[in-house]
C-alpha cells in the first residue's frame, strides 16, 4: 500500500538493514577474531599477506562475476576462460614470443572469450547460464587440444632460453612490491577500479539498470546488448589475468587450471549480499565474501582441519552469510 | 451470504492504513468499494478474506462474528478474492488451474484426469463461457484467464466475490462478457465486491457503493442516489473543481512530428499523422486495435515495414530507442511497473536513468550535477517521498507516474508520447499529471497522448485520432468530438 501522505515519508535506516548491507564485513571481522585468538600463526604478517595473494585467485574473478551477476547474468566459463588463455599464452612462450606480447595476447583472448558468452546471451538469446555452460564445455575442450592433454612446463626457463628477459612474466605472479606481493596489489588496484566503475560511472548506472529492469532500462535508451556483451568480456578480462598469475607462480600451464573456480567466484558474490536476480549487490561486499573464503581456507589449514570437513565447514559459513542477508 | 465488517483497525509498522473502516454487503448484491489509491480497499478486502489479521474490530458473516485465519479458511466459508495480478498458473492448462491443490484423485493419490475434466466442462458450460479446458493458460487471453479465475471461485461455491479492478486489462468485449456473468451470478444470489476507479463501470454495475478515504469509512450510497461528483467528493474529501484543467493561450507553433504511411504487416497500416508544437493529440481506440504498437514502432522500440518519421521537417532513421530518444523523442510506458521504472531502486537513480549524459562528464557521474537534477523533478513534480533516495516501489501509484514524467522531461523532448498517462493513478494525482502535460504543451512540446479513457481524451486533446484494427480510422479536432463520434471511428464505422 502506498500511503505516501504518512507512514513512508520516514524511512530511517533501521540497525537490521545496516547490518544486513555490511553483514559480510561483520562476519569477516568475527572470523578473523576468532581464527587468530586459536592460532598465533595466522596473525603474523607474512600469513596475512599469504592470505591476501591466496585470495587474489578468486578475488580478481569474482570482481568480473559480479559485474555479470549485476547484470542479471552468470558466468559459468570463467575458470575454463582462465584455463584457455593460460594455456595459449604458455604454447606462444614455447614458442619463443617476447613475454609482455604473449601475456598481453592471453588477456585479449580472455576478452574475447568472454564476448562470444555475451553474444550467446545477447544475440543468441541464450539463457545466461545454458550459454555460459556451453562456452565452459567447448573452452576446456580447446585447452585440452592446444595441450594435448599434457603441462606445459618450466616456463620461465623456456623463456630465458629463446633469449626473453623472464622478468615480466615472473613479476606478475612471484613479484613484490615493498614486500606486498604483486597479485595482492593487483586485487586491491582491482577493486578501486570495480568500484569506481559501478560507482560513479554511467557504465556502472547502465549494469545496475539491465539486472534491475532490462525492458525499462532499454526504453531509456540504455542498449542492453552492448552492456551484457562488455560485462562478460570484463569476467572474461578478469579471468585470463587470473590464469596469467596462476602460471607465472605454477611456472607451468596445464589445461585443468582454473577448475571448479565458477564456484568459489559465485560463492563470493553471494556471501557479499549480491541479488543473484541482479540488480543489486556491491563490490565492496564480494571483497569482502573473498576474504572471508581466503580467511577460512587458510584458518583451517593452519589449524589441521581434514579436507573433508573444510569444504562442509565452508558451505556452513555460506548457508549461514546467506541466510541472514535474506532478512534484510 | 451477509457481511458486516466494523471499526476495522490495522497498521503496518508505524504506518496505520485502516482506522474504522468497514462496509456492509448484502446478499445478492454488487456492491462497489471505492476510493483514491491508498484508501485501504485491498487491505480491508484481504483482512476479510484471512491474508492479513487485523488489529481491531469485527467481522460478521450471516450474524456470527468469525476470523479467518488464511485465505483457505475464508474460501471453505464461500469467500473468494480474485487478485487483480491473476492468480494463475500460466504454463498449466485450464483443467489443472482449476484443481488445483483440490485434484479429484483414485487410489493413492492418482489424479483422476476423466472425473476432473468432466466436472471442469460442467462448470465451463454452467457459466456460459467457452474456454477449452485443455488449453495452456499462457494462450489464453487476459480475459479468458480471469473467466477462469471466476470458474474457479464458483467450483468451491463461492457465495462472495471480490474483484479487484477486474477490467484494467479487458477489452471491451471481454468486459462486456464480465458484465453480463457478473449479472447473471447476482441473479443466483452471489454477492460481489467491485473495486474500480472507472465511475462509467460502477454506475452501470452496481446497486450500493461505500466509499473509505486514508483507511476510514466515509459512507454508502445507493448507485441510483448518487451522482460522480458526489463519489469524487466523497473521495477526496474537497471540491476538485474542474476535472480537466484548462489549457488556455497556449499558441500551437510549427509542426515537431511528422509521421508517413507507417505500415508493418497486419498490425497496423499505412498511418499518417503529425502534431504540432504545444498540441496535443489524444489517440483513442480500442484494446488491441495496434495504438501502443504504432508508439512503439515510432519511438524504435518496435520493426516496421515501410514508413516514414520526419522529425521538424527532417526525416528520421529511428531503428532503435537510442536514435528515437536523440531525435528528440520521450516515451512514457503504458506499464510503468514493468516498463517505466526500476522499481527497487530510488528516485534520483530513476529520474537520471534517462539523463545519464546530463549527469556525468565523460561518462563520470557527477553528484552535484545528478542530485540537482533530481531536486528539480521532486520539486516541479511535487513527488510526495522522503528525498531523492525514496524507492519507487514505495510511492504510490501517482507519484511513481511523476517520476517517470520527470524522467522524461528532461530529456528535453521535443515529442512525448504518452501511453495511458493516467492509468491506476487516483483523481488527485490524475489532475496534477494533466497539469503538467498542459505545462509541457505550453513550452511547446509535441505530445501524444494515448488512452483509453474517452472522456480524458476528449477532455485534454486538441485533436483526437481514433485507430481501428491497425488503421487511422478518422482524425478530429477536439471541439467538434464527442464520446459518440469516437466510438463510431473507433468500431470501424465512418462519421
Amino acid at each position: 500500500m502506498g500511503n505516501t501522505s504518512t507512514a513512508t515519508l520516514k524511512n530511517k535506516k533501521s540497525w537490521i538493514s545496516y547490518i544486513g548491507e555490511y553483514g559480510a564485513f561483520i562476519a569477516l571481522f568475527f572470523l578473523v577474531i576468532v581464527i587468530s585468538v586459536i592460532s598465533p600463526e595466522f596473525r603474523t604478517t607474512g600469513n596475512l599477506l599469504n592470505v591476501l595473494r591466496q585470495a587474489t585467485f578468486n578475488g580478481l574473478i569474482a570482481f568480473g562475476m559480479t559485474c555479470v551477476i549485476l547484470s542479471d547474468g552468470i558466468d559459468l566459463s570463467v575458470g575454463s576462460t582462465l584455463a584457455l588463455s593460460a594455456v595459449i599464452c604458455a604454447k606462444l612462450l614455447m614458442e619463443g614470443v617476447p613475454p609482455v606480447l604473449a601475456m598481453l595476447i592471453a588477456l585479449f583472448t580472455g576478452t574475447l572469450l568472454g564476448v562470444v558468452s555475451g553474444l550467446l546471451v545477447t544475440k543468441g538469446r541464450l539463457q545466461p547460464f545454458i550459454a555460459t555452460l556451453i562456452t565452459m564445455t567447448a573452452y576446456r575442450g580447446l585447452a585440452f587440444i592446444l595441450t594435448d592433454g599434457k603441462p606445459i612446463s618450466n616456463l620461465a626457463r623456456t623463456i630465458e632460453t629463446e633469449g626473453s628477459d623472464s622478468f615480466p612474466f615472473k613479476l606478475i605472479g612471484k613479484g613484490n612490491f615493498c614486500k606486498v606481493p604483486i597479485p595482492a596489489i593487483l586485487l586491491i588496484f582491482a577493486l578501486v577500479v570495480f568500484f569506481f566503475v559501478l560507482n560513479k560511472t554511467t557504465f556502472g548506472r547502465k549494469v545496475y539498470a539491465t539486472g534491475s529492469n532490462a525492458k525499462c532500462a532499454k526504453l531509456a535508451g540504455v542498449n542492453i546488448t552492448v552492456t551484457k556483451v562488455i560485462v562478460y568480456a570484463i569476467s572474461g578480462f578478469m579471468s585470463a589475468l587470473t590464469g596469467l598469475i596462476l602460471i607465472s607462480r605454477l611456472d607451468s600451464a596445464q589445461p585443468t587450471l582454473g577448475d571448479g573456480y565458477e564456484l568459489d567466484a559465485i560463492a563470493a558474490v553471494a556471501l557479499g549480499g549480491t541479488s543473484m536476480s541482479g540488480g543489486r549487490g556491491r563490490i565492496t561486499g564480494t571483497f569482502a565474501g573473498v576474504l572471508i573464503i581466503a580467511v577460512l581456507n587458510n584458518g583451517m589449514n593452519l589449524l589441521e582441519v581434514s579436507t573433508y570437513y573444510q569444504d562442509v565447514i565452508k558451505a556452513a559459513v555460506i548457508l549461514v552469510a546467506v541466510l541472514s542477508d535474506r532478512k534484510r | 451470504m451477509k457481511i458486516e465488517m466494523k471499526g476495522i483497525n490495522k497498521s503496518f509498522g508505524s504506518n496505520q492504513v485502516l482506522k474504522d473502516a468497514g462496509f456492509v454487503l448484502e446478499n445478492g448484491e454488487v456492491h462497489a468499494l471505492m476510493g483514491e489509491n491508498g484508501a485501504g480497499k485491498s487491505t480491508l478486502m484481504k483482512i476479510l478474506t484471512g491474508v492479513y489479521t487485523r488489529d481491531a474490530g469485527t467481522v460478521i458473516v450471516d450474524g456470527k462474528e468469525v476470523v479467518y485465519k488464511s485465505p483457505q479458511e475464508a474460501e471453505k466459508a464461500g469467500i473468494v478474492f480474485i487478485y487483480q495480478e491473476l492468480n494463475v498458473l500460466f504454463d498449466l492448462t485450464v483443467e489443472e488451474n482449476l484443481f488445483m491443490g483440490k485434484e479429484i484423485t483414485k487410489k493413492f493419490g492418482i489424479c483422476d484426469k476423466k472425473a476432473m475434466r468432466k466436472k471442469a466442462q460442467e462448470a465451463m458450460d454452467k457459466m456460459g463461457v467457452k474456454i477449452p479446458i485443455n488449453a495452456v493458460m499462457s494462450d489464453l487471453s487476459v480475459g479468458q484467464q480471469q473467466m477462469v479465475e471466476i470458474c474457479k471461485a464458483l467450483m468451491v461455491d463461492a457465495k462472495v466475490l471480490i474483484m479487484d479492478e477486474p477490467t484494467a486489462a479487458l477489452t471491451q468485449s471481454e468486459t462486456e462478457g464480465l458484465f453480463k456473468l457478473i449479472k447473471s451470478l447476482r441473479k443466483k444470489g452471489v454477492s460481489i465486491v467491485y473495486i474500480s476507479h472507472r465511475m462509467e463501470e460502477i454506475f452501470e454495475l452496481c446497486d450500493r457503493i461505500t466509499i473509505l478515504r486514508d483507511g476510514t469509512y466515509v459512507g454508502t450510497e445507493k448507485i441510483k442516489d448518487i451522482n460522480m461528483d458526489d463519489i469524487v467528493r466523497m473521495m477526496i474529501g474537497r471540491e476538485i473543481g474542474e476535472r480537466y484543467p484548462k489549457r488556455d493561450g497556449i499558441e500551437i507553433g510549427k509542426e515537431i512530428i511528422r509521421v508517413e504511411g507507417l505500415t508493418k504487416g497486419k498490425t497496423f497500416k499505412d498511418v499518417n499523422f503529425s502534431v504540432k508544437a504545444g498540441e496535443v493529440l489524444g489517440v483513442s481506440g480500442l484494446m488491441g486495435a495496434g495504438r501502443t504498437e504504432i508508439m512503439k514502432a515510432i519511438f524504435g522500440n518496435l520493426s516496421y515495414d515501410s514508413g516514414k518519421v520526419f522529425i521538424e521537417g527532417k526525416e528520421m532513421k529511428i531503428r532503435s530507442v537510442r536514435d528515437a530518444i536523440e531525435a528528440g523523442i520521450g516515451f512514457i510506458t503504458e506499464d510503468r511497473k514493468t516498463e517505466g521504472l526500476l522499481l527497487e531502486k530510488s528516485i534520483a537513480e530513476n529520474i537520471e536513468l534517462a539523463n545519464l549524459g546530463k549527469v556525468s562528464n565523460k561518462s563520470v557521474l557527477s553528484k552535484k550535477k545528478g542530485a540537482e537534477l533530481v531536486k528539480k523533478g521532486i520539486d516541479e513534480f511535487h513527488i510526495k517521498c522522503f528525498g531523492p533516495q525514496h524507492e519507487c516501489a514505495n510511492l504510490s501509484g501517482g507519484n511513481q507516474q511523476k517520476v517517470v514524467f520527470a524522467k522524461w522531461v528532461y530529456t528535453d523532448p521535443k515529442v512525448l508520447i504518452m501511453d495511458e498517462p493516467t492509468r491506476g493513478v487516483d483523481i488527485g494525482a490524475k489532475k496534477e499529471i494533466y497539469s503538467v502535460i498542459n505545462d509541457l504543451a505550453a513550452k511547446g512540446v509535441a505530445i501524444i497522448m494515448v488512452s483509453s479513457e474517452l472522456p480524458e481524451v476528449l477532455g485534454m486533446s486538441d485533436r483526437i485520432m481514433v485507430v481501428h484494427e491497425g488503421k487511422v480510422t478518422g482524425i478530429i479536432d477536439a471541439a467538434e468530438a464527442d464520446q459518440e463520434k469516437v466510438m463510431t471511428l473507433a468500431t470501424g464505422g465512418t462519421l
